[in-house]
């Protein structure tokens, strides 16, 4: 008598001789001619530019976890003033309910409020620019002889 | 290589068991000619004809036809339209990325010959074939879609006269 297990077995042998087999037998009977081209990244028939996978700045992660943070508030926030607004279910559960539910809310986002004044006060919101240079290329043209040209053109 | 032993237009069931005797290159033709799997782009108005043949009132699936979004995935490209310079370096990639064996329906004038764009298109290739083999040709402008698979039909014939070992190419 064989086993639950295995049956199991049966069935983890039967899966892996079938997909052996199948591609046993498809690579027997297609023709197998790659090339440079049919190797290369598809791209809707253009030629691929670049790595598919660039890196990005890692500040972005953190504006990401941020937004999660409002997005997360925001799906709570509207089914609950849906039915904080219901009359019904107010007149039935009387005002000690409405205390509760509000101020259960107003901890809700006071804790969220919380990890965005951490995030403020850790300086995650300041987007820092890079520094921009002075040039250093010294051209032998000194800038005056531009001002006549500038002041055709009306550049400032 | 005939098809008679598979695909007899006649064939009664009696109920007792049936064996088929058949061989490798009558076996991998009918499998090739009935899951041609066209690659889902279109190139101009010949598409809305094609995209119509696609549809539920033409049926291409009783044909085993099934548009695909990969060239990874589809063995038949329909060259639907006007076929620019500029896109035919795009249609010549797209063919090489395609699986083989691989199979090319031109479908209208423009990707015949050049269409209306004979004469002054200075922007237009003069015939798809110009950059990959075609298999059949279907001609109008556009093709209604009773055309399109005539054109299908007569390229299934075409796949089902074919040698196992050339198409392997060994």
């Amino acid at each position: 008598m064989i086993s639950e297990f295995g049956y199991l077995l049966l069935f983890i042998i039967g899966a892996i001789v079938l997909v052996l087999g199948m591609i046993g037998l498809a690579s027997r009977l297609r023709p197998d001619r790659p090339g440079p081209e049919k190797n290369s990244v598809y791209e809707s028939g253009e030629l691929p530019v670049g790595d598919a996978r660039p890196s990005f700045n890692i500040r972005f992660y953190i504006v990401a976890i941020i937004f999660i943070l409002f997005d997360v508030e925001l799906v709570l926030l509207f089914p609950w003033s849906v039915v904080f607004g219901d009359a019904e279910i107010l007149s039935r559960a009387g005002a000690a309910w409405l205390w509760f539910a509000g101020i259960e809310m107003l901890i809700f986002i006071g804790v969220l409020a919380l990890g965005l004044v951490y995030v403020w006060k850790k300086g995650h919101l300041d987007w820092i620019l890079p520094e921009s240079k002075a040039e250093e290329f010294r051209s032998p043209v000194p800038p005056s002889l531009y001002d006549e040209l500038n002041k055709k053109y009306g550049k400032q | 290589m005939t098809f008679d032993s598979l695909e007899a237009h006649h064939r009664e069931k009696t109920g007792e068991s049936e064996v088929i005797l058949t061989n490798l290159d009558e076996v991998t033709n009918w499998a090739r000619a009935n899951s041609l799997w066209p690659m889902g782009f279109g190139l101009a108005c010949c598409a809305i004809e094609m995209m119509a043949t696609f549809a539920s009132s033409h049926d291409l699936e009783r044909f085993g036809i099934f548009p695909r979004s990969s060239p990874r995935q589809s063995d038949l490209m329909i060259v639907s339209g006007t076929v620019t310079f500029k896109m035919a370096d795009r249609v010549r990639r797209l063919y090489e990325q395609m699986a083989e064996p691989r199979y090319v329906i031109s479908m209208g004038s423009c990707s015949n010959c050049g269409g209306p764009y004979w004469d002054h298109g200075y922007h237009v290739l003069k015939g798809v074939d110009k950059v990959i083999p075609v298999d059949v040709y279907v001609p109008g402008c556009p093709p209604r879609p009773e055309a399109l698979i005539g054109g299908i039909i007569q390229l299934q014939e075409k796949i089902k006269k074919q040698q196992f070992s050339a198409v392997k190419g060994e």
